[in-house]
């Protein structure tokens, strides 16, 4: 009796920090079906009196927002597919290769890791506008991809380190070339660890901020993070209209975390420890 | 990309037929490093040269840059602007890295220790996405929530407090120069805070629950077992946290950027957002490089001591 008598103050002072966490969630879906007036007269905390959908809508017509969603996708989605490749490929030299002076590389990658993008953004601004991509969607997918690589190196280099060497001895001495070895053992034992590094790559490259603002100015180009940020920073919505915008960009992210949370949490682990 | 792909896989191939000897093959390796390497040299290695080399220039981001050698961070020393930004930067480690990791680490030990046991892993795992939430959440998105949240006309907050009737404590959160920063940790904590839960709550499933039972049968409660157990035993992910928080918070760009724009006044600016209006806004590159560049080493210097000193506690615990 005492026990239970004990417990549940816990049980319930975590759900209020919880229901903290997600309350601006629900404010936000709240308000973003109360139309302009109803929403001046009543403020921010009543309930709709009824589903107003006219903000949302002209909200995705004006910022177009169909083509913001195309080009985060198309993004995040190559983002992730070629910087896992790439980080594939450097692992395998590294955690299974071996090769020489392997502690530096993988420094190197920590490192590249580490660093913050203000000292890359500049001169990546300059040199794309020489090579004629700036404000093009393969200058964000080129640059993200070695940014998010380096990250998957490190990660994968260590998984790999671990790898059984007897698979692949066995493997060589039936006369599977590397790039077999690579592709038919390696790749399919370690689909774990790519399927929690994929999902990473592209959510953070949904959420990348800095370098799309600086490179993708254009309208038709712009993704879901800088379309969304632009419009706040003018300070030209009003209130009903922030919160459409609030709730369109919310949605993908929850879409996403009820999709992968699995794989977010077990990867987050793994991530970690590593 | 594919491209460099594909011809690694044929210079591997090649390099079977040829490379019987043992240490041939064993650097032939080499070869799936190289579109790595390409790739690393020309996205992160050139631009940071540059970046570091135009440091020392006069730069206006058209025509020639002129040498002017250490003049921009002599400059930087004389800026309140510069320093102001780096204090902010104390206050956004506190926020996004101290605090989420004390948080982080009571609601980790509760939610598995305690929930957990009690009332079973699901109610332990629906808590923990609740917390976990905000971190898969565009910062971009999450500041436009908090900037109208905060607003001090029909706010949410603002409206809230007058609704319990505390609104003598309204505040304009975010334009009031001398509360803004509090404001912007506050919503950096909201954020930060599922990373190390949810590190801590993995952390956790690897001790041993026998070190519980004994100390509880040893009539240890609940916040000595915290102390004494969980603790020590999931030191590294603390270490780990707090180096990948820290360094987080010290980059910290797009919320900034969303919430405030570095004002009013400066009260909010921070390293990374005055380098990037510095850059793009008023167009002094080389100042502006010379600021990231000031930025990069302390972000390694702080990485390579926190690792060292992750390392040292490894190697004690095994001694």
């Amino acid at each position: 009796m005492t026990t239970a008598l004990r417990r549940y103050p816990v049980l319930i002072a975590l759900c209020i920090a919880a229901l903290f966490m997600v309350v601006p969630f629900l404010i936000v879906a709240v308000n973003a079906f109360k139309s302009p007036a109803e929403y001046s007269q009543n403020g921010p905390l009543s309930l709709p009196e009824g589903l107003y959908l006219d903000g949302l809508k002209s909200f995705w017509e004006r910022v177009d927002f169909g083509q913001k969603l195309v080009n985060s996708v198309l993004i995040s989605g190559s983002v992730a597919v070629l910087a896992v490749i790439l980080s594939v490929l450097n692992a395998y030299a590294i955690g299974i290769g071996r090769i020489k002076g392997r502690t530096w590389v993988l420094a190197f990658f920590v490192l590249a890791n580490m660093l913050p993008q203000e000292a890359l953004v500049y001169p990546v601004y300059y040199l794309s506008k020489q090579a004629g991509l700036y404000d093009t969607r393969l200058s964000v997918i080129i640059v993200f991809t070695v940014i998010q690589a380096a990250f998957g190196t490190y990660l994968l280099s260590s998984v790999l380190g671990q790898f059984p060497r007897e698979i692949i001895e066995a493997a060589r001495i039936d006369g599977a070339n590397k790039w077999q070895v690579l592709w038919r053992i390696v790749v399919p034992v370690s689909r774990p660890t790519i399927g929690v590094l994929l999902v990473f790559f592209f959510i953070w490259t949904w959420n990348e901020f800095l370098l799309p603002l600086v490179m993708l100015i254009s309208n038709d180009n712009q993704t879901v993070s800088v379309a969304l940020g632009v419009l706040q920073g003018q300070r030209l919505m009003d209130a009903t209209m922030t919160n459409a915008a609030a709730l369109l960009g919310v949605l993908p992210a929850i879409v996403f975390f009820l999709v992968f949370q699995r794989t977010l949490t077990r990867g987050i682990a793994v991530g970690a420890v590593k | 990309m594919t491209v460099t792909v594909e011809r690694g896989a044929r210079a591997t191939g090649k390099d079977q037929h040829t490379g019987p000897r043992r240490p041939r093959t064993r650097d032939s390796y080499t070869l799936f490093l190289l579109p790595g390497i390409l790739a690393f040299t020309a996205i992160i290695v050139v631009p940071f040269l540059m970046n570091t080399g135009v440091s020392f220039t006069e730069w206006q981001g058209i025509g020639s840059p002129k040498w002017t050698g250490l003049a921009n961070y002599r400059e930087l020393m004389d800026d309140s602007e510069f320093w102001a930004s780096f204090r902010h930067s104390l206050f956004m480690v506190v926020a996004m890295a101290a605090v989420p990791t004390m948080i982080g680490l009571v609601l980790a030990a509760a939610l598995f220790d305690y929930i957990g046991k009690h009332f079973g892993s699901r109610w332990a795992a629906v808590l923990r996405a609740c917390f976990y939430l905000p971190q898969v959440l565009p910062i971009a998105v999450a500041g436009i929530v908090w900037s109208w949240i905060l607003a001090p006309d029909n706010g949410s907050l603002n409206e809230l407090l007058k609704a319990v009737g505390l609104g003598s404590w309204q505040q304009d959160w975010l334009g009031d120069p001398d509360i803004a920063l509090y404001s912007v940790m506050g919503v950096m904590v909201w954020v930060q805070i599922g990373f190390p839960l949810v590190v801590f709550m993995a952390g956790l499933q690897r001790v041993d629950p026998q070190l519980y039972e004994a100390a509880e049968l040893d009539g240890a409660g609940w916040w000595r077992r915290f102390w004494h157990i969980t603790l020590p035993q999931i030191r590294p992910e603390i270490y780990v946290v707090l180096t990948w928080c820290t360094i987080a918070a010290l980059k910290v760009f797009g919320a900034v950027y969303v919430l405030t724009k570095g004002g009013p006044g400066g009260a909010t600016d921070v390293p990374s957002y005055f380098s990037f209006s510095t850059f793009f806004e008023k167009t002094q590159v080389g100042y502006g490089a010379a600021i990231s560049t000031i930025l990069t080493v302390i972000i390694l210097a702080l990485s390579l001591v926190l690792l060292k000193l992750q390392t040292r506690d490894e190697e004690g615990d095994r001694t």
